[in-house]
């Protein structure tokens, strides 16, 4: 059975088409993806996202431990600063892509609902000295507001000058009478925040956001819609487009790789990827009207040459789009490409990320 | 949902509506509703034939693919071309101007293995 978060009733109250998702029964949609889409796009709009994973990360080890276990150097960050990165496997494969956060007291890690479990594992095999983890994940709540318009939203549920909060950067403060703490995040490519918080604050938090946008014309928007957003942006999304079978090279995450840091688990691998690249994760808009899914195969000249990892119509640009590895030398942007579609091939071509260059995130 | 007395429904959630032998094809509200927005629908060419059950185009949401299945036996004569440009036709009016092909029926009694309204109700409905 489904787990739900401390938001169903809420998504009850909204008419959700709740789905499972990695456990969790989440709302997929509520008005209509691409309405919702388009409404965090254009103005703003709130999610549910507890489904995601917390862990603490404590000890006086535990900035080398994070060192150790990610691609990123963690050493870099300011206190209640943000970073996106990967874990990976010594054979360079990704274990998970995640979130760390730098907090005054402890460290936090936002993983991906699915990997929950294993990334726990994961974590509690390769930790060493002072290192104490705790897996808060069903003690969390977590809403994001998301859109251009996010800020005029936050700035009614806090007194903290936002304005000071930069992207991937928190904040702990008082927001409705809480210490919560929120960042300057998110998985759409326009502005916005993420909210951590007990189960308990979830309703109040939700209609308050929910008021608090109201002239702004707020809605709360579905997984469907995350899906598209994040891949208008080229944004990963594991399981799909990286997995333990792809290195963050490949997948197009080197900018997250910093090979100076030190050692880290996944290292030797991935310099040996830089070095002889062969496969690469490229970016595609269909020419013809048709829309790419999970699985189609990728042609070149009717000969297959790799597989969609994640494919859709786009709301934005109304027409399909996808992702999918192919070799590096079919990988250059203009690249004329097919997707087979119910055994036709219809045409598509490799463009530059992301797809959506019009965002709101500064 | 919204079911309309004047038709017959299939098991697969299309609806048929015969007039003068001539058998308006289209999918329910129930159909569109649980596809969510739809951006393509693939259609057969006008004289195609078709066949009761059979599979005669293809039906896109942002969400999934579906086959769309022929309530009755016949030959395409018409296609709502409109849905090339505006697939969310579908979602907006199912019933109206959202409907999908025109088959020249075969055989009426064809009909008869239909769902009724009442029936197709309860299908959906549990």
């Amino acid at each position: 059975m489904a787990k739900p978060t401390a938001f169903y009733q809420l998504h009850l109250k909204h008419k959700a088409k709740l789905v499972d998702f990695a456990g969790y029964l989440m709302p997929i949609q509520y008005r209509g993806i691409v309405e919702e889409h388009k409404k965090v796009r254009s103005k703003v709009g709130i999610f549910d996202l507890s489904h995601m994973g917390e862990f603490i990360v404590i000890g006086k080890d535990a900035e080398d431990f994070l060192q150790k276990v990610t691609v990123n150097d963690v050493k870099k960050l300011w206190m209640y600063q943000v970073q996106y990165t990967v874990m990976c496997y010594p054979d360079g494969g990704i274990v998970d892509d995640l979130l760390v956060y730098k907090l005054p007291d402890r460290w936090m890690l936002v993983v991906n609902a699915a990997n929950i479990e294993k990334d726990w594992n994961w974590l509690e095999q390769k930790k060493f000295g002072d290192v104490t983890l705790e897996n808060i994940s069903d003690e969390t709540a977590l809403l994001a507001i998301q859109g251009p318009l996010a800020e005029k939203v936050m700035n009614r549920l806090t007194d903290y000058d936002l304005s000071q909060i930069k992207f991937y950067w928190g904040m702990e403060e008082n927001v409705l009478g809480n210490k919560i703490l929120f960042s300057r995040t998110g998985y759409t490519g326009e502005d916005g925040f993420e909210l951590y918080f007990e189960p308990k604050l979830a309703e109040k938090i939700w209609e308050a956001a929910l008021e608090a946008g109201k002239e702004l014309e707020i809605e709360p928007i579905g997984l469907g819609a995350r899906d598209s957003l994040r891949l208008e942006m080229k944004y990963m999304l594991y399981g799909n487009d990286i997995d333990q079978t792809t290195n963050p090279m490949e997948a197009g995450l080197s900018w997250l790789v910093k090979l100076d840091k030190g050692d880290f688990i996944g290292k030797e691998a991935i310099l040996n990827a830089r070095q002889n690249p062969k496969r690469s994760l490229m970016a595609f808009e269909m020419v013809d009207k048709a829309f790419p899914r999970q699985h189609y195969e990728i042609r070149k000249n009717g000969a297959k040459i790799g597989e969609v990892t994640s494919g859709i119509f786009s709301p934005s640009l109304e027409k399909g789009i996808g992702l999918g590895y192919v070799l590096v030398e079919e990988s250059k942007v203009g690249n004329q490409v097919e997707i087979k579609i119910r055994d036709k091939n219809y045409k598509a071509v490799v463009v530059k990320p992301p797809f959506w260059k019009n965002y709101s995130h500064k | 949902m919204h079911i309309k007395e004047d038709r017959k429904y299939t098991k697969e959630h299309e609806w048929v509506k015969v007039d003068n032998n001539i058998a308006t094809v289209g999918i329910t509200d129930y159909a569109q509703g649980e596809l969510g927005d739809i951006i393509f629908v693939e259609l057969p060419k006008v004289g195609t034939k078709v066949i009761q059950m059979g599979p005669f185009g293809i039906i896109e949401a942002v969400k999934a693919v579906s086959e769309l299945f022929s309530p009755i036996t016949g030959e395409v004569v018409e296609i709502n071309t409109r849905l090339e440009k505006d697939a969310t036709i579908i979602n907006k009016d199912p019933y109206g101007e959202g409907w999908i092909i025109k088959v020249k029926v075969a055989d009426l009694k064809q009909l008869d293995a239909l769902l009724t309204p009442e029936k197709y109700k309860t299908l959906v409905e549990t």
